[in-house]
């Protein structure tokens, strides 16, 4: 698998990124700077988080607007898997790869926490290692990841079943305690239509090593790793 | 007419002697520009002109210190190539005046410390000192300073990783944040503030000068009155994308051989950094002020010259390099320009609009920078307290006591704090906040640092000494504890008024407690930094020498016990002596509303002993779990263990040992709390090595049970301890 992490100035979970990469495919991913619209063929696109442009404007503002981002997003149309992590997600919002935005936490406050998420669409091939109903835990790290969209759109979402992840309590249940930024019916992730877009708040990269707490990220590394096997 | 009248000099804080000395090293009036400088480079700040004589005490050697204080930060080599780069600074003064600036710009002052050494940080830590809880001013100083380390240290991608927080009226109008970075550099490519080679490029890079922090230093070395609100102009404003960009562009061509000498510009900016680069480097410098990328139109040179603007330095690049050096910045969208040169005149000579404005002789400046034994008198040693004294007016269980003390505002859980930091990104954080001590993987190797930040100010209020010593002691301890070899610490001595004999005794005191327990300990100082003046209208601070301290665990694929307990029916063993000191405890502050008494003697030879044998312990794969006992004695350590671990335990309290509440709540010092499965070979190897040792309980269930059926579930203990912080702040 041939995999792109998008570097734009102010990213600082990309090497992250890459390490989960490389642990899962064996291989290191392209780290290709947001200036270079000349973004090589590659099998998986991800835009890692960060404070893209210091969050300045609004966080991922003015990074949906970089000379690559364009063709991640022509890319995104022809099918090509792209992820988004937390400011990540933010950037796919800000482009229009993906409805909605994320707002300020309702807490007001950055918050740093493992979080418990329930998969709700194992059906991608980032998800894939998942089962619909798994309760994961990975952390957020966010100031701005209050999901936000109108009704029409979150019935949508629900309806065409690109909810991927909710915040949860350990046994899954959906609850306003267990949404740890007032997120929209504590969506955590969420898919464009063709299914091959995901962003996501949480950080799965963050816990996929056992000696940092937790291995629940792994599984979409390892996933997209064994679906873009098979596909090339 | 002189422009420079004795009020001109007055306001610039130097004496009329230190002016008397000014116009010897002249040999003529300075220009304003030129005083500008001297009252920077010799304000308390700059010149460490009333601890010098102190800090020469201090231990800075051992066989694997590469470079000690006197740089921008401390360097120890870690092996494999790798060296370790830190240091702590404060950030004091203004933090009190614009909490989230001064907080947020203290982080970012202290990462460029470490970075423009060649590391790259990897972690950030943090000693925060604030006034009572019940002061209109503390609640929103908490927020401000919280969300401002946050806020710088999350932008730039490095994790905070712990640090610690009390709350103090001593401190309600000075409170102390104090910044800790540590970063990785290969041993082989450490970069230095030195200039070097006649007429090579001084080149600035990063933000652009603007008019902020003008005179920043000489506000942080004068005590604080009623009007202090109105400095917040000399408070700088901190951008953390641009430090990041920064960051980047200096690793990248630190990795090349362009940079000959580099120097970030701190406190005193654009001044200090050349000063320090010329005196190192034995050479002048020249800079053409008109070429220093600016902000605001018209900015005069003793403005450009004393602007504290962040995210901005100073390197000395190699003939030829510039242009190279420049495409780096460029990509990075980073202001670049060659300003001046360096020149064989041993001066500081700037140009502005074809005058010269200032010609400053640098090695005197430097060299002759005052420097004062001030008048001190030691600290009268406090009466002893009697356990049955101590415990007269306290009628209390263990369990409430202890629930009292979980619940309060020095011992309750910090979670509303350190989940506000970013404490995960960079994927190396292998134990996080809330325990002992942090510990962050070297990246990509199997080793790992283990770091903490300690200080006991009413200890060190008490007695300096004994106080100087337990910090130190208790950093080391901290580390010891999850099986790091601790190696070096960095100091932030955060003090009252020199002038004040009493204040200056309090020093001496804690820099002997200190230099002895360095020295016991192995464990010498390699940077450091000193802010004094935190008073306000003439009442000092506790004295507060925070330490910073860095371990090093060889390899993470070996045992490394939790701080929290890891099985059920594991037994609970404490290492170290128990006398039951009750003295300056958190017992009797919080359930007698007294803070006197002797604080806990440290000896030093039992905190060696004991260390070594509990590191012994565990690299050994005896223990399971490893926490030391310090701030609230035995039950609390025990009560913090079962709460990270979800697991309660039973413990007998032995006979013989004096009062119940004394064993268990007395801050006896060279303690550790260890589990185990092999109890009983455990006490026989520390009976052979002379340490004490007794089993005092057993892990298991959701309960925690002192003696005869006086118990707390963890739900409520957990409750207690969780909540009292983030209900004070929505409180307000």
């Amino acid at each position: 698998m041939k995999a792109a992490v998008i570097v734009s100035p102010g990213s600082n979970c990309d090497r992250d990124v890459q390490v989960a990469l490389r642990q899962s495919a064996g291989t290191d991913p392209i780290m290709h700077w947001h200036g270079d619209a000349d973004l090589p063929d590659v099998d998986l696109i991800v835009v890692p988080g960060g404070f893209s442009y210091g969050d300045y404007l609004r966080a991922g503002a003015v990074a949906a607007h970089s000379p690559v981002i364009r063709e991640v997003v022509a890319r995104a149309n022809a099918g090509v898997p792209v992820l988004g992590i937390c400011n990540g997600f933010q950037i796919l919002t800000e482009c229009g790869l993906l409805p909605g935005v994320l707002m300020r936490n309702a807490g007001l406050k950055f918050i740093c926490r493992d979080v418990d998420l329930r998969v709700e669409a194992a059906d991608t091939d980032f998800t894939r290692d998942y089962v619909n109903g798994q309760i994961i835990r990975i952390p957020v790290a966010h100031n701005e990841g209050n999901y936000f969209a109108d009704d029409e759109t979150l019935n949508r979402l629900d309806g065409e079943n690109r909810v991927a992840f909710r915040y949860c309590t350990s046994e899954g249940e959906v609850t306003s305690a267990s949404n740890p930024n007032g997120a929209a019916r504590n969506i955590a992730g969420i898919l464009n239509e063709g299914r091959n877009v995901l962003g996501m708040m949480p950080h799965p990269e963050r816990l996929a090593d056992a000696l940092l707490g937790g291995t629940d990220g792994r599984p979409m590394f390892d996933g997209l790793v064994e679906a873009l096997a098979a596909a090339a | 007419m002189s422009e420079i009248t004795p009020e001109v000099v007055a306001e610039h804080g130097l004496t009329p002697e230190e002016y008397e000395r000014v116009l010897r090293i002249m040999g003529r009036e300075p220009k304003i520009t030129e005083l500008g400088i001297f009252s920077v480079m010799w304000s308390e700040h700059c010149s460490y002109k009333s601890s010098k004589f102190w800090l020469k005490k201090l231990p800075t050697e051992a066989p694997w210190v590469i470079c000690g204080p006197g740089e921008n930060a401390g360097v120890i080599d870690i092996g494999d190539g790798k060296a370790c780069i830190f240091k702590m600074e404060s950030h004091n003064h203004p933090s009190f005046i614009e909490p989230y600036q001064g907080a947020a710009t203290g982080v970012g002052g202290i990462l460029r410390d470490v970075f423009t050494m060649g590391a790259r940080p990897v972690a950030n830590m943090n000693a925060l000192r604030f006034g009572e809880p019940d002061h209109p001013k503390t609640r929103h100083l908490v927020s401000g300073v919280v969300a401002g380390i946050g806020g710088y240290g999350n932008c730039m991608g490095i994790p905070t990783v712990g640090g610690e927080v009390n709350f103090d009226p001593s401190y309600n109008g000075n409170i102390l944040v104090n910044a800790m970075t540590v970063g990785i550099a290969d041993t082989d490519k450490i970069f230095y503030s030195a200039a070097a080679g006649i007429g090579n490029s001084v080149v600035y890079v990063g933000s652009k000068t603007g008019r902020d922090g003008i005179h920043g230093a000489t506000m942080a070395s004068a005590e604080f009155d009623d009007d202090s609100d109105e400095k917040r102009p000399t408070v700088q404003v901190g951008d953390p994308f641009t430090e990041k960009l920064l960051l980047e562009a200096c690793l990248e061509l630190m990795a090349t051989d362009a940079i000959i000498a580099i120097q970030d510009m701190g406190a005193a900016g654009l001044t200090s950094s050349s000063v320090e680069m010329s005196d190192k480097g034995g050479v002048g410098i020249e800079f053409d002020l008109d070429l220093v990328p600016v902000r605001e139109e018209a900015m005069t040179p003793y403005e450009i010259m004393l602007s504290e603007s962040q995210e901005r330095m100073l390197m000395v690049v190699k003939p030829g390099r510039e242009d190279m050096a420049r495409k780096i910045f460029e990509k990075w969208e980073l202001d670049f320009a060659i300003i001046g040169r360096v020149t064989d005149t041993n001066r500081l000579v700037l140009k502005s609009g074809g005058d010269v404005v200032c010609d400053i002789p640098v090695p005197p400046l430097v060299a002759e920078a005052p420097e004062y034994e001030r008048p001190w008198v030691p600290t009268p040693p406090p009466a002893p307290l009697s356990a049955e004294d101590a415990l007269a007016s306290i009628d209390t269980s263990p369990i409430d006591a202890l629930a009292t003390l979980m619940a309060s505002p020095d011992l309750c859980s910090r979670r509303w704090v350190w989940e506000q930091y970013d404490h995960m990104v960079m994927g190396d954080t292998i134990r996080r906040p809330g325990g002992d001590a942090a510990v962050v993987r070297v990246h990509g190797t199997d080793r790992a640092l283990a770091i903490t930040t300690d200080c006991t100010p009413r200890y060190c209020f008490a007695d300096p000494v004994q106080g100087g010593r337990q910090a130190v002691a208790e950093a080391w301890r901290n580390l010891t504890a999850t099986g790091a070899r601790p190696l070096a610490i960095t100091d932030n001595m955060n003090f009252g008024n020199p002038e004040r004999p009493e204040i200056m005794g309090q020093f001496a005191g804690c820099i002997e407690g200190m230099t002895e327990a360095c020295l016991a300990l192995d464990f010498p100082v390699v940077s450091g930094n000193v802010s004094l003046y935190n008073e306000t209208n003439g009442t000092g601070i506790l004295p507060t020498p925070a330490i910073g301290g860095v371990g090093l665990i060889d390899d993470i694929r070996g045992p490394m016990p939790s701080a929290a307990f890891a099985a059920k029916d594991e037994d609970i063993v404490l290492i170290g002596a128990t006398e039951g000191h009750l003295g300056r405890s958190m017992l009797i502050r919080m359930l007698a509303d007294r803070d006197d008494g002797a604080p806990p003697p440290v000896d030093l030879a039992a905190e060696r002993r004991n260390g070594d044998f509990v590191r012994g312990l565990i690299t050994g794969g005896l223990v399971s779990a490893c926490h030391d006992v310090s701030d609230g004695g035995l039950l609390l350590a025990v009560a913090k263990m079962a709460l990270s671990g979800g697991i309660g335990a039973n413990l007998s309290i032995p006979a013989g040992r004096g009062p119940a509440l004394a064993w268990l709540f007395g801050e006896d010092q060279a303690r550790y709390l260890v589990t185990t499965l092999r109890a009983e070979g455990l006490l026989a190897t520390a009976k052979a090595a002379r340490v004490p040792a007794i089993t005092i309980g057993r892990t298991g269930g959701t309960v925690l049970t002192v003696g005869d059926g006086n118990s707390i579930s963890l739900s409520d203990l957990r409750n207690a301890h969780e909540n009292w912080l983030p209900s004070y702040m929505a409180a307000g």
